[in-house]
């Protein structure tokens, strides 16, 4: 691994350009890659415990099987021009300067192989094409550079054809996967929700006891008897959150917004021990059967409580899989309340209270921080919120900028549509892939450093689980502390004003006291 | 003799070509998306998407996002060549109607805007490190071909005339099953060589994108998972074949 210090950035230099091009730099990654999954993380899943012996085979059978099931697959690897469009839109890339990290190399890696054994041109002009036998030598660099993609589905954005390396490296992990050659910590993580129902094996009496700490810590900040329960049936509203927001900061945060929200709403809600997880790292390793258990479970969940609406916390390719694949893989909701879309999002649920009316804020509370605010890749690129296409970018903008006095965007070619992956994504959120991370997050750094040197902005707000636990791991890298990272809902648990809280109490005394000072200085002016 | 020859390379090339893009588009059509994948923000109608399809096919909307350079190379290259196309059709159809009389002039400085783009194109896969890495001699192949076509058939125009009422009565010979002789100037037959062989190439090769673009997922597919339950056969299958992987 690199020094350290090489990732730290001259203090006295000005910001460069965040999509500055690095210079290409063959091999610069090509060692890099996650730890190999154990037979008992594969056997968990289905897959084999290790290279089986005629893995060649088996994994030509298994890409000819994913051509017929994805027409994606099949009509991206036929499509391509090689007309350059991607080649600088991966963070990756121009993090690392590694070629094999343009998006279209990264496919050639997969369409090479998929020319030489299902193409006429492939079969028997391989050179000419750009054609190769699947190797041990290949099989490798697939393990190292499809674990060097998030599936931000950035470059998916800029294709022509809307090629999308997402669906790509998708298809490579599954065929990895079933060959016996899978990623620890994707298949570890899958294995620990099927166990115990998420992704980081707490059990129930630990997120019990997490969740009576935090209805004390409410309490004593408001006054108000804010419950956080956990499966209870017979209430409106399951909360399917990530299992991060109930251990790490600032996830947890968060949660505590959430909790404020639901109690200021008068909506009762509950979480589930059982699918206690929003995440669903199926679709990292592009598997629709395992993405389906997972999912299944907050089926059953939702079920079995009774509940009548289905909420997601704040994480990114969770609501990927929520808003987009949930209705496919576990629908249809018939037995919930239709006048709600399932599922929504808790920034919708948020945001349709505060046009109600039924939500106070005092943004002054926030004045700490100047904010500014990073699309998590897979809700920009690959879900919406609200009504209108785009209100995945609006809905927590508008919620920001009710809670928050100081707000600032980044540069327009770095956020909505066109944001960077945290760098962490997509499976990558592993030590063992720490030099990658750091690397790829250095286009939203620098773009996070020109918002600091421009309108001092101090802290970043996420609504991604693994955006949050990436950031507060990498910005000491770039310059800032762990804790510049935020989530959404904390600035709303900051700001809000609660019906019969400690905060309505101070405000009404405040406004009292405005008031009647107000009207001294009348009465001495008369 | 030559008549012949070339006779038959067209009835292959345009059976190849006609048999390969309908192959490929039933393959792309029977092949299902089990999963709603459109990029977004993505329109939430259908007539949202046949916008956004015309868009991309009209206007190159994403690449214009991507790369201005590429961009113009590509949308003049693609313009001039329907142009062109369009041009040729008198070739096919007698008498010739008044319109394509009247576009005829356009037809040609669209041959040079042709090679134009072309050119620079081809000279990306040169100058571009990036471009250069991701090259393949196919690719440089296809523009070679391209550009042979584009510069024999300018050639025939200010260079080396050939006789072009006898090309279209071999061309309508062709149509008609009734023969007619074909000038044996050398820029012609190189002229139609190359264009039968862009003909047959074209399914089995990259030149595919144009079928592709319509069948994209993320560009053809509506945003409306929430309201519409979206299941691919297979995926119902596995569905009433019980919870359980």
């Amino acid at each position: 691994m690199t020094e350290m210090s090489d990732f730290l950035i001259d203090e006295e230099s000005k910001v460069p350009d965040p999509l500055e091009m690095p210079e290409i730099t063959p091999g610069a990654t090509e060692g890099l890659k996650p730890f190999q999954a154990k037979p008992q993380h594969q056997d968990a899943l289905g897959f084999p415990g290790e290279l089986i012996d005629n893995w060649q085979e088996t994994a030509i059978d298994k890409m000819g099987e994913l051509l017929g099931k994805y027409r994606s697959l099949q009509v991206y690897l036929d499509s391509c021009v090689k007309c350059g469009a991607c080649t600088d839109k991966c963070q990756y890339f121009l993090g690392t300067g590694d070629p094999k990290n343009m998006p279209v190399a990264r496919q050639d890696l997969l369409r090479s192989v998929y020319r030489r054994y299902f193409t006429f041109a492939g079969k028997y002009f391989p050179k000419l094409v750009g054609a190769r036998d699947l190797t041990e030598d290949v099989l490798d660099e697939w393990y190292s550079y499809f674990h060097q993609c998030s599936q931000c589905r950035r470059c998916s954005v800029y294709c022509p054809y809307g090629i999308d390396t997402a669906e790509v490296s998708m298809a490579a992990r599954e065929i990895m996967d079933t060959v016996g050659k899978g990623q620890k910590y994707c298949n570890e993580i899958i294995g620990k929700v099927y166990t115990i129902g998420n992704n980081l094996g707490l059990p129930k009496k630990a997120i019990e006891s997490t969740l009576e700490g935090l209805e004390e810590e409410l309490e004593e900040e408001t006054g108000l008897k804010i419950s956080m329960p956990v499966d209870k049936p017979g209430v409106e509203v399951l909360l399917i959150t990530p299992s991060a927001d109930l251990f790490a900061e600032p996830h947890i945060q968060g949660l505590m917004g959430y909790a404020k929200v639901f109690h200021e709403a008068g909506i009762s809600w509950t979480l589930s021990s059982y699918a206690s997880e929003a995440a669903n790292f199926g679709m990292f390793i592009g598997s629709y059967e395992n993405m389906r258990e997972v999912s299944l479970r907050i089926r059953k969940a939702a079920q079995d409580l009774g509940v009548k609406r289905i909420i997601f916390g704040e994480c990114g390719h969770a609501w990927r899989i929520a808003y987009s694949f949930l209705n496919t893989l576990a629908g249809p909701f018939d037995f919930l309340d239709p006048r709600y879309p399932v599922p929504q999002h808790i920034c919708e649920f948020t945001y349709g209270l505060m046009n109600e009316g039924k939500l106070r804020f005092d943004k002054s509370k926030n004045d700490a921080y100047r904010l500014t605010y990073h699309d998590s890749c897979n809700v920009a690129r690959a879900s919406r919120m609200g009504d209108m296409p785009g209100g995945q970018f609006e809905i927590p903008r508008a919620i920001l900028r009710a809670t928050c006095n100081h707000f600032f965007d980044m540069a327009a070619d770095t956020i909505k549509e066109a944001t960077f992956c945290c760098g962490g994504g997509g499976g990558l959120l592993t030590d063992d892939l720490m030099e990658i991370r750091i690397k790829g997050a250095q286009p939203r750094m620098r773009a996070l450093q020109q918002v600091q040197e421009e309108h001092g902005v101090t802290h970043m707000a996420a609504i991604c689980a693994i955006c949050k636990a990436q950031f507060s791991k990498v910005m000491p890298h770039y310059g800032f502390d762990m804790d510049s990272i935020l989530s959404v809902h904390q600035m709303v648990a900051n700001a809000i004003v609660m019906t019969g809280s400690i905060q309505e109490k101070e405000l009404q005394e405040e406004q009292q006291k405005e008031k009647s000072d107000a009207g001294a200085s009348e009465g001495q002016a008369a | 003799m030559l008549t012949g020859l070339y006779a038959l390379l067209f009835y292959v090339a345009t059976l190849t070509l006609i048999g390969g893009v309908a192959y490929r588009i039933r393959l792309y059509w029977r092949t299902p998306a089990p999963l709603k994948i459109p990029t977004t923000p993505a329109p939430t109608t259908e007539a949202g998407v046949v916008f956004r399809l015309a868009r991309e096919v009209v206007l190159f909307e994403s690449l214009f996002k991507a790369n201005k350079w590429i961009w113009v190379f590509g949308w003049i290259f693609h313009f001039a060549l329907l142009i062109v196309l369009v041009r040729h059709l008198r070739y096919f159809i007698s008498p010739v109607p008044d319109l394509l009389a009247m576009m005829q002039p356009f037809g040609v400085y669209a041959a040079f805007a042709m090679v134009a783009g072309l050119a620079g194109l081809w000279a990306r896969r040169f100058v571009v490190p990036r471009v250069r890495y991701i090259s393949a001699p196919s690719d440089h192949l296809m523009l070679a071909l391209l550009m042979g076509i584009g510069l024999s058939g300018l050639a025939m125009k200010f260079v080396a005339h050939t006789d072009i009422v006898a090309v279209k009565a071999f061309f309508i010979g062709l149509m008609t099953f009734a023969w007619q002789p074909l000038p044996s100037d050398p820029i012609l037959l190189v002229h139609l060589t190359l264009v039968a062989l862009l003909m047959i190439i074209f399914p089995f090769s990259k030149l595919l994108h144009g079928v592709g673009l319509f069948f994209s997922p993320t560009r053809n597919q509506v945003d409306n998972p929430r309201e519409k339950r979206h299941l691919a056969p297979w995926a119902a299958k596995l569905e009433a074949g019980g919870g359980s992987k």
